[in-house]
């Protein structure tokens, strides 16, 4: 017999070869963001595809940098620069000025993002923290709204659906505010188009329904209780994109579905509670972003119970 | 009852429908001494001794181990130190073989009058669990508790894997027979034969079997990875969860492996010893993927030759199944009696760990609750107290969450790791 020598490889198991990877998960949230903003170029014109594509350009760019300057391996390839830059310029108004939505990437990218660590590693959403720094410190820009489909950057602001509600307003119908025919960020108002997108993740198993659902019937059921339209308060802003793709987010939302489920409950209260009683008309991101920095509590409470474990004190189940 | 998380897995039983073929005799056969949980045996056989089919070549005084028999007849050519799949270093047994497979007297039906000499044939049949873990079977049965289910395990969870299910389509009666044998000589009331949905046809002809007797119950455990993890298949057949720190026997349950059971069966029928078990050969290297019946020491190198397999593309050997089965690093490695499948694979996942992402599909496949993504976390910082709380000892390395994983983080190897942190290794 013939003893040739064979080298083998030797691995832990599973030894199964699975195909998602996270480029594959960024590549669908793309995917499923892509309708609202195609609406968002149907609303308000051209304008939107060179501002998302400054925001998904210097994304790259910062991340790149980033990386290289921290002697890090590169991570561009992994597309989650991509859905950060893409989720950024949805949460801007079209007439933003670009070197603002570049500053916008960079509080994204280089101090919420690639500071702590990177992909995975950040305590807060990049692309709503990165709004939230955009609305204080520029706010006139910030609020710059234009009439969708008269495709005037020059126009005096128009008022989105919840400012007009708050100051007493025409209000849009709510067929419009579904199809998101109303001042508002250029990803934001079609809650339709959001819609698809977030069920298309959800049946591709991408994200779970726990958190938009518990976010939006929160805020429903309160708006409701307190006196204000409940659907309109639903369809009115950032709700949609902020339940199905700032509240999914997977870094910065709770782990288990018990933890998901609290953590859409919190936002839908603090955005009623910011809308009812508060001065700013808006309030899904400050909720997304206060409901970030609780998340490690919420899974230190929210873990399951361990098949198996020991149970001190307890009947046998 | 709550149900259990679990993982579809492709089942890819493509050797389901082949008949157990019977390997040629190879030319010389490498018995290892060890091929079981508990001692190490030492030889009882010199260079030179003539030995004979079923002639007892190995055995240790001490009750944790099971003794080794020969499964050819021939000369002793060699004795060696051997390092098994999972790095345990003990001595091996080298037969030449001379073809005749002679039987030696040392095999004949075996006197069960009672309990201890039923458990004394058991022991010395060299029995231990064939599904994969390798257990003793004695140390299972001998235990002081008392038992009132006996659950046969026929779940195959894994991919690729149909030895079990091959046995229970070939000798279903010696099942049956077996089960009631050690149901009588142990005094149990009950026993379950828990069988996984995707095996129609098996827990069919098991139901009309068992008609009539109300003491064999078939359950059809749901087609879900890990099936035939013990835990796992006393709580789907019984509703009873085993908790950390005690044994299935303690809940009343002996848990034992459906191959296992047949060949105790033929065993205390005609006294041959385990030295031949039945092999599934398969994976994207292997040209004709098919049960094999092989003596026990037979190179992996002949089972893969006789399969077709393509030996220049090969570039990993699984011994078990994909989920947890054990890398094998040298082709020349010996069948031993835990080998339920061989696996020749001409892929390899090379993608490198990338950070987690926190999307939390570990959490959703776990059978056991625990937080892969946070015990890593807590692993990378070594922070015990947090992996004791995060349960990781309870973790039965069934890969789950590593398969599932997006970043390719080895999820269950750091388990593993972890466990041997809280353990002090």
């Amino acid at each position: 017999m013939v003893n040739k020598l064979k080298r083998l490889i030797v691995s832990p198991s599973p030894h199964d070869e699975n195909f998602l990877s996270t480029t594959r998960i960024m590549l669908k949230v793309i995917i499923a963001l892509l309708p609202a903003w195609c609406m968002g170029v149907w609303f308000f014109g051209l304008r939107v595809i060179s501002l998302t594509s400054v925001c998904i350009g210097s994304c790259i760019l910062f991340e790149y940098v980033c990386r290289l300057l921290m002697d890090r391996k590169n991570t561009i390839g992994d597309l989650s620069a991509v859905v950060t830059g893409m989720l950024l310029a949805m949460n801007m108004p079209v007439t933003l000025p670009y070197w603002m939505a570049v500053i916008g990437s960079f509080i994204a990218i280089v101090i919420v993002k690639q500071l702590f660590g990177g992909l995975g590693q950040n305590f807060a959403n990049p692309a709503i923290t990165a709004r939230i720094v955009l609305m204080i410190s520029f706010p006139a820009s910030m609020t710059h709204w234009i009439k969708p489909l008269e495709f005037d950057y020059d126009a005096v602001s128009s008022a989105t659906p919840l400012v007009l509600g708050k100051s007493g307003g025409d209000v849009p119908s709510y067929v419009d505010m579904f199809l998101g025919k109303t001042g508002g960020c250029l990803g934001e108002t079609c809650a339709l188009a959001l819609l698809i997108g977030g069920l298309y993740l959800a049946v591709t198993k991408i994200i779970s329904l726990a958190a938009p659902f518990s976010f939006i019937g929160s805020l429903f059921v309160l708006s409701w209780i307190g006196g204000d339209d409940p659907v309109y308060q639903i369809l009115a802003g950032g709700v949609f994109l902020g339940a199905f793709f700032m509240a999914t987010d997977y870094a910065t939302t709770p782990i288990t579905a018990k933890g998901k489920v609290i953590f859409g409950l919190g936002c839908g209260i603090l955005t009623f509670v910011i809308r009812h009683f508060g001065a700013y008309p808006e309030g899904v991101s400050f909720s997304i972003l206060l409901m970030n920095v609780l998340t490690p509590y919420i899974e230190e409470i929210s873990r399951s119970k361990v098949f198996g474990a020991k149970e001190a004190a307890k009947n046998e189940g | 009852m709550k149900k259990l998380k679990g993982i579809r897995l492709k089942h890819r039983k493509n050797t389901e429908n082949s008949v157990t073929t019977e390997l040629p005799l190879p030319a010389e056969v490498t018995i290892p001494m060890s091929m079981t949980m508990g001692k190490f045996c030492q030889p009882l056989v010199k260079v030179g001794d003539e030995v004979r089919v079923g002639q007892k070549i190995g055995d240790c005084p001490e009750m944790f181990s099971a003794p080794v028999h020969s499964g050819v007849s021939g000369k002793v050519k060699l004795l060696k130190d051997y390092i098994a799949a999972n790095g345990a270093v003990c001595k091996a047994v080298v037969i030449e073989t001379d073809g005749l497979q002679t039987v030696s007297e040392e095999v004949k039906k075996p006197v069960v009058s009672d309990r201890e000499s039923f458990l004394n044939a058991v022991r010395e049949s060299g029995a231990c669990g064939l599904g994969g873990a390798g257990f003793p079977t004695h140390m299972k049965l001998s235990t002081k508790s008392p038992i009132d289910t006996l659950i046969v395990n026929a779940a195959e969870c894994e991919p690729y894997i149909t030895a079990d299910y091959r046995e229970m389509m070939e000798f279903p009666d010696d099942i049956i027979g077996g089960i009631n044998m050690i149901k009588t000589q142990l005094g149990i009331k009950n026993a379950k034969l828990a069988i996984e949905a995707n095996k129609p046809e098996a827990i069919n002809n098991f139901i009309k079997m068992a008609e009539n007797d109300d003491t064999i119950d078939i359950v059809t455990l749901p087609s879900v990875y890990p099936q035939g993890a013990e835990k796992i298949i006393i709580y789907n057949s019984t509703g009873r969860v085993v908790r950390e720190g005690e044994f299935p026997s303690d809940k009343g349950v002996i848990v034992i492996n459906v191959s296992t059971v047949a060949f105790l069966y033929r065993y205390m029928q005609n006294g041959m010893p385990l030295v031949k078990r039945r092999i599934t050969v398969d994976g994207n290297a292997v040209g004709e993927p098919k049960n094999v019946s092989a003596i026990i020491g037979t190179p992996f190198r002949e089972v893969l030759e006789f399969c077709k397999t393509d030996m220049d593309a090969l570039i990993k050997l699984i011994g078990g199944g994909p989920m947890m089965g054990m890398s094998i690093p040298d082709i020349d490695m010996p069948v031993v009696k835990t080998s339920n499948a061989l696996l020749a694979v001409k892929s390899y996942d090379i993608r490198k760990p990338s950070n987690c992402i926190r999307c939390g599909r570990c959490v959703r496949v776990c059978s056991l609750g625990l937080i892969p993504a946070d015990i890593d976390r807590a692993y990378r910082i070594r922070n015990i107290e947090e992996l004791k709380k995060l349960n990781v000892s309870l973790c039965m390395n069934c890969g789950s969450c590593t398969f599932v994983c997006p970043a390719n983080r080895k999820l269950a190897e750091t388990n593993q790791l972890a466990k041997a942190l809280i353990r002090g290794k």
